[in-house]
């Protein structure tokens, strides 16, 4: 086990920021945090890299308690807090020179020449910190948490604040330095988690409501195939429902109908397809729609 | 310790903050003790550099103040504390290597003074003619003064994120320590305490060290002090635990 949580629970001054969670990470996975504002997922990752010690309940990280065996479990771990605190009048090799000799790397030099062409910071590499945009200013704060080569990275909203292109590469990054390691990311962003990550941990108002793998977690929260159908011309949904295998149907706009089924996806559209016929209505479209984590997370966090 | 030590000295050095504070230190001692009327040695007639010693240690209240204002304020304000106490370093070695990376710019800035020395000794009649036992006293009361000064301004940095509120916070518990006890002491209700009284004031054992007299008395006081501060500084850092 690469991290564990016993009962963890945190108060700020009689509220409970996380209340008793418990999870265990498996050495190599990429875990997704996910949660709305508030919900405790900054919490949790500052008790686990030491910076707040828990009010009950305790953590481990590669088996090392992180109050009694602090020191050793920040070696073990590469953190990116939020909003990527940096020094900004630092140039980006001095940064990084300072991480590696904070951490005693006997190979400062090498190392912090790895770290920069991983994280493709060899154009920026001479300029001070304050003068990067904002992309290149995560990638140095990336560099710092892995210079070490720590075999926990705890990501905290890895890609907030970057445009669309800055999201992917360091998406990218985040894989590739993965492959390797037991990451824990925290994001708002769906698609991120569904991008990256094989599973997922919700938390709401402090309590884990969701974990498992990305694909279990959409199935288990819809069931039923929806299947969207747009017919030329309009309808009651009650001849819909007269369909046996279609357990529920309801109208999206004038000639656009959603069903519901227990049903697979073929039988589904077949019988839509015959129902047409039947009532020599024209299908102009039928299509699946698959649920998306998005769902799963409105409907958990509500 | 000495990773956190040397990047402190680098941020001093490349925001000017060292370079400034060593100027105005020079220039202000340097006016004072050769050129103004009322304090300058060349008209006192004495072979000795008393005047200067007697004005560090309160241009130091404002200048070691600015040294050590922003070694905890900032790291809060932008964040960098959470990064810095996330690393494999102990709480006690980032606060002993921004004190000493604090103490050694001050060193640096007491370091050209011996020019003054210099300059007495080459002046004073007959050549030599100073007493020099009395002027290394005065410099190990100095250095334990500013050492003292670094720990309360370090303290002052640790207790808040704005590093005007630790610059002022500083400015007064210097000055509170330096002299303050000189006063309370000279107050008619305390006159028969004020010997106990004067005795915990900076001023009473820089004196005393002054003299060319480094008494144990005297250091086991200075050391007191700085082990004081660091070690409330140090309760302050933890404070995010509590």
């Amino acid at each position: 086990m690469s991290i564990r949580v016993e009962n963890l629970t945190k108060t700020y001054k009689s509220q409970n920021a996380i209340d008793q969670i418990n999870f265990e990470i498996k050495s190599g996975e990429i875990v997704g945090f996910l949660g709305p504002n508030g919900a405790g997922k900054t919490t949790t990752m500052k008790i686990l890299t030491c910076y707040i010690p828990p009010t009950s309940g305790a953590a481990w990280v590669n088996g090392l308690n992180v109050e009694n065996d602090s020191i050793e479990v920040r070696k073990q771990i590469g953190y990116l807090p939020e909003h990527n605190p940096l020094y900004m009048d630092m140039y980006v090799k001095e940064y990084l020179m300072f991480a590696a000799s904070v951490y005693q790397l006997s190979n400062k030099s090498q190392r912090v020449k790895e770290m920069i062409e991983l994280t493709g910071l060899q154009v920026e590499q001479n300029k001070k910190i304050g003068q990067l945009s904002k992309g290149y200013r995560q990638r140095v704060g990336l560099a710092q948490a892995i210079i070490h080569n720590p075999k926990v990275l705890i990501l905290d909203e890895p890609t907030s604040g970057l445009d669309p292109n800055q999201i992917v590469e360091i998406r990218n990054l985040i894989v590739n330095i993965g492959k390797e390691k037991t990451v824990l990311l925290s994001t708002h962003i769906m698609q991120e988690v569904e991008a990256m990550c094989n599973r997922v941990m919700i938390i709401n108002k402090g309590k884990i409501v969701a974990d498992g793998k990305t694909e279990e977690l959409k199935h288990s929260f819809s069931p039923d195939n929806t299947v969207q159908v747009t017919f030329n011309q309009s309808l009651n949904s009650d001849q819909l429902k007269s369909l046996n295998i279609i357990s529920e149907a309801s109208q999206l706009n004038e000639q656009t109908y959603i069903v519901k089924s227990k049903k697979n996806e073929e039988l589904i559209k077949s019988e839509i397809f015959n129902f047409a016929v039947q009532n020599q209505l024209i299908l102009t479209e039928m299509k699946l729609i698959e649920s998306s984590l998005e769902d799963v997370f409105k409907n958990l966090t509500k | 310790m000495f990773s956190i030590l040397s990047k402190e000295i680098r941020s001093f050095l490349s925001s000017l903050i060292a370079i400034i504070v060593i100027i105005v230190f020079l220039v202000a001692n340097g006016l004072f003790i050769w050129i103004f009327n009322e304090t300058n040695i060349l008209d006192a007639g004495y072979a000795n550099i008393d005047p200067f010693f007697e004005l560090a240690p309160i241009i130091f209240i404002f200048l070691i103040s600015a040294i050590t204002m922003r070694s905890f304020s900032e790291e809060k304000k932008t964040g960098t504390f959470e990064t810095l106490s996330t690393k494999p370093i102990t709480d006690l070695s980032i606060i002993l290597g921004k004190y000493f990376a604090g103490l050694l710019i001050v060193l640096f800035s007491i370091l050209p003074t011996f020019v003054y020395y210099y300059t007495v000794h080459k002046l004073s009649v007959p050549v030599g003619n100073i007493d020099t036992g009395a002027i290394w006293g005065s410099y190990i009361g100095l250095i334990m003064l500013s050492a003292g000064y670094v720990s309360i301004g370090l303290f002052s940095s640790v207790i808040t994120d704005n590093q005007i509120v630790s610059f002022i916070v500083s400015m007064f518990l210097c000055f509170f320590f330096y002299s303050s006890f000189d006063y309370l002491s000279s107050i008619e209700i305390f006159k028969k305490t004020d010997f106990f009284i004067e005795w915990f004031g900076i001023n009473f054992h820089y004196r005393n060290i002054s003299r060319g007299v480094v008494d144990t008395r005297d250091v086991v006081y200075f050391l007191s002090l700085i082990v004081l501060f660091i070690w409330l500084t140090k309760i302050i850092f933890n404070s995010r635990k509590w």
